[in-house]
């Protein structure tokens, strides 16, 4: 895949103060730096570093991701719902490109 | 004798194991012992998928199961949902350039087939095909660069490529939960023939043919693996291994590749043949595309 | 044999040597050691507990470049008491980091999931950090197979 392209998962609506189940997965090859081409010579590490989901700016999940990750980072995780709003996600390449994902959630009843 | 003595070392061990089947298992009994503790059906958007179905009339099966019924829980459960399920990514790519234009015409594929949840229905569920104009069977990868070369004037994509893979994955979902049905007969008959001879006969420096394993061996342990029917009703494919989604003759070549075996090419008339053959070993399973196995 | 998964994590010239002869270089004891003190260095220098974390692992893992794992952790989650961080650590890789989730009060519940890459059988291991400061472990065994057919 040429560049990362994430997906994620997260219910359109919510209760107040329920909590949801947000899944999120984004193309990536997460080379390791334990890998060797032809001649022998290593393939630099190249991975996604970092995952995080922020609600209406504030911090709720992170993850440091080690070259341990499988190619294609998937996540799940939670976050309680106080109130309608955004969750952004982002995820860090080792190269510097960041890439993000964003989706409203709105609180009924 | 002499050929195990003429095979590498490794291959002679190999060969012996296989012979010996040390952790023989009745291959009628999947979903009842071993690894398979989790007994569950495969149901994806509310749709049943038919993972086991009764072999037809002249099968060498007593009974045809899908690969999914061989895997772990784990890999398992991974093609429950399409959100789990990393082959989604391709299928997502596929689904774009579905609608991109591209080539000399200025056309993309929904110009003429339109919406593909309807134009492409069924069509997976029949391939390899018989192509009149082309006079020769045709795996989808074919009649996809058809498509592109001859009608939109776009290049041909390579067989592995990320683009073929999602657009084979994207086109496939559109049979997901319909039966593998192809024609064996007719201007078909002679591939399917060349499909089984190739099947039925030993190769490589393993001296093995695909029947040792997946007809004769099907249900016992491969060294860790747990062998399969060998059925391709899920391909394109996500593979753990891969950790992307492969092609069946991807999958083929490696097999002959691990026999020791100078393997056809992608494309090649042999893998159409050989395509056919396995498909029809597989009738009336239910598509599967995309899937997850190990 | 073509191991692929190996050369992918890398397990270098010592494996190499391990599967041609069947020799042991046992780099068991010193992965281990390696290991503990990762754990030690994230709670802080006192000794995990038992309990309040479970690790999910399968028993056997299919294919070691996708192994599916989760962590749970008891905890109330509220602004007062919750679980800052969990952190997990695979003995018998190259490099025993995986990952390190950290959780918020919004966090709901401190559960976490994903796919992760094992070279071999080996432990697995996952710690806990309250705001507190207290810390919890739990560890599983997985087996990784490698299989008979690759492709």
């Amino acid at each position: 895949m040429a560049s990362a392209k994430p997906r994620v998962k997260v219910p359109k609506t919510a209760a107040k103060d329920e909590v949801i189940t947000i899944k999120t997965l984004i193309s990536h090859k997460m080379e390791s730096g334990q890998r060797k081409d032809k001649d022998g010579n290593i393939i630099p590490q190249q991975i996604i570093n970092k995952f995080s989901a922020d609600f209406n700016g504030t911090r709720v999940f992170e993850v440091d991701l080690e070259p341990a990750i499988s190619a294609n980072p998937y996540f799940e995780f939670s976050m309680k719902v106080p109130e309608s709003g955004k969750i952004t996600f982002t995820w860090v390449d080792d190269d510097g490109s960041t890439y993000t994902e964003e989706k409203s959630i709105e609180v009924t009843g | 004798m002499m050929k195990f003595l003429m095979a590498g070392a490794l291959g002679s061990v190999a060969a012996v194991a296989l012979v010996t089947a040390a952790a023989a298992q009745d291959s009628t009994s999947i979903g009842v012992q071993g690894l398979q503790t989790e007994p569950m059906e495969l149901v994806i958007d509310d749709q049943k998928m038919m993972t086991r179905v009764a072999a037809p009339a002249g099968s060498p099966l007593s009974e045809v199961i899908s690969g999914w019924e061989f895997r772990n829980p784990g890999t398992r459960k991974m093609e429950l949902d399409d959100f789990d399920n990393p082959a989604f990514i391709w299928v997502d790519q596929g689904e774009a350039l579905w609608s991109t234009v591209d080539g000399t015409e200025g056309k993309s594929c929904e110009t003429c087939h339109d919406d593909a949840s309807e134009s492409m229905k069924g069509v997976r569920a029949a391939f390899p095909k018989w192509s009149e104009a082309k006079g020769k069977a045709q795996a989808l990868e074919h009649q996809v660069n058809e498509c592109r070369t001859e009608r939109m004037g776009a290049e041909a994509w390579k067989w592995e490529s990320d683009q073929m893979l999602g657009m084979t994955g994207y086109v496939g979902l559109q049979s997901r939960g319909m039966p593998v049905q192809v024609q064996t007969d007719g201007p078909m008959q002679d591939w399917w023939q060349r499909g089984k001879d190739l099947y039925y006969t030993r190769i490589g420096q393993l001296d093995m043919s695909c029947a040792n394993c997946h007809e004769d061996h099907y249900g016992e342990m491969i060294r860790a693996d747990r062998l399969s029917q060998g059925q391709i009703n899920g391909f394109p494919t996500y593979r753990l291994k891969w950790q992307k989604v492969g092609s069946v003759h991807r999958r083929f070549k490696g097999c002959m590749e691990n026999i020791r075996a100078v393997a056809y090419k992608r494309g090649s008339d042999e893998f159409t043949a050989l395509e056919l053959y396995v498909a029809s070993r597989g009738q009336g399973l239910s598509v599967e595309t995309p899937s997850v196995r190990q | 044999m073509t191991f692929t998964r190996r050369e992918a994590l890398g397990l270098g010239a010592g494996a190499a040597v391990f599967l041609a002869t069947g020799l042991r270089l046992d780099p068991a004891a010193a992965a281990a050691e390696d290991t503990m003190k990762m754990v030690m260095e994230f709670a802080g220098g006192q000794e995990p507990a038992a309990g309040k974390i479970t690790l999910s692992t399968p028993e056997i893992a299919e294919n070691g470049n996708t192994v599916p794992i989760s962590i749970s952790v008891d905890s109330a989650m509220t602004a007062d008491d919750y679980v800052e961080s969990v952190i997990i650590l695979a003995e018998g890789n190259p490099n025993p980091g995986v990952a390190t989730f950290k959780f918020s009060p919004m966090s709901g519940v401190a559960e976490a999931s994903t796919r992760m890459r094992l070279a071999k059988t080996q432990k697995v291991i996952a710690v806990a950090k309250m705001n507190s400061g207290a810390v919890f472990m739990d560890a599983k065994e997985v087996k990784v197979t490698i299989g008979g057919c690759g492709g």
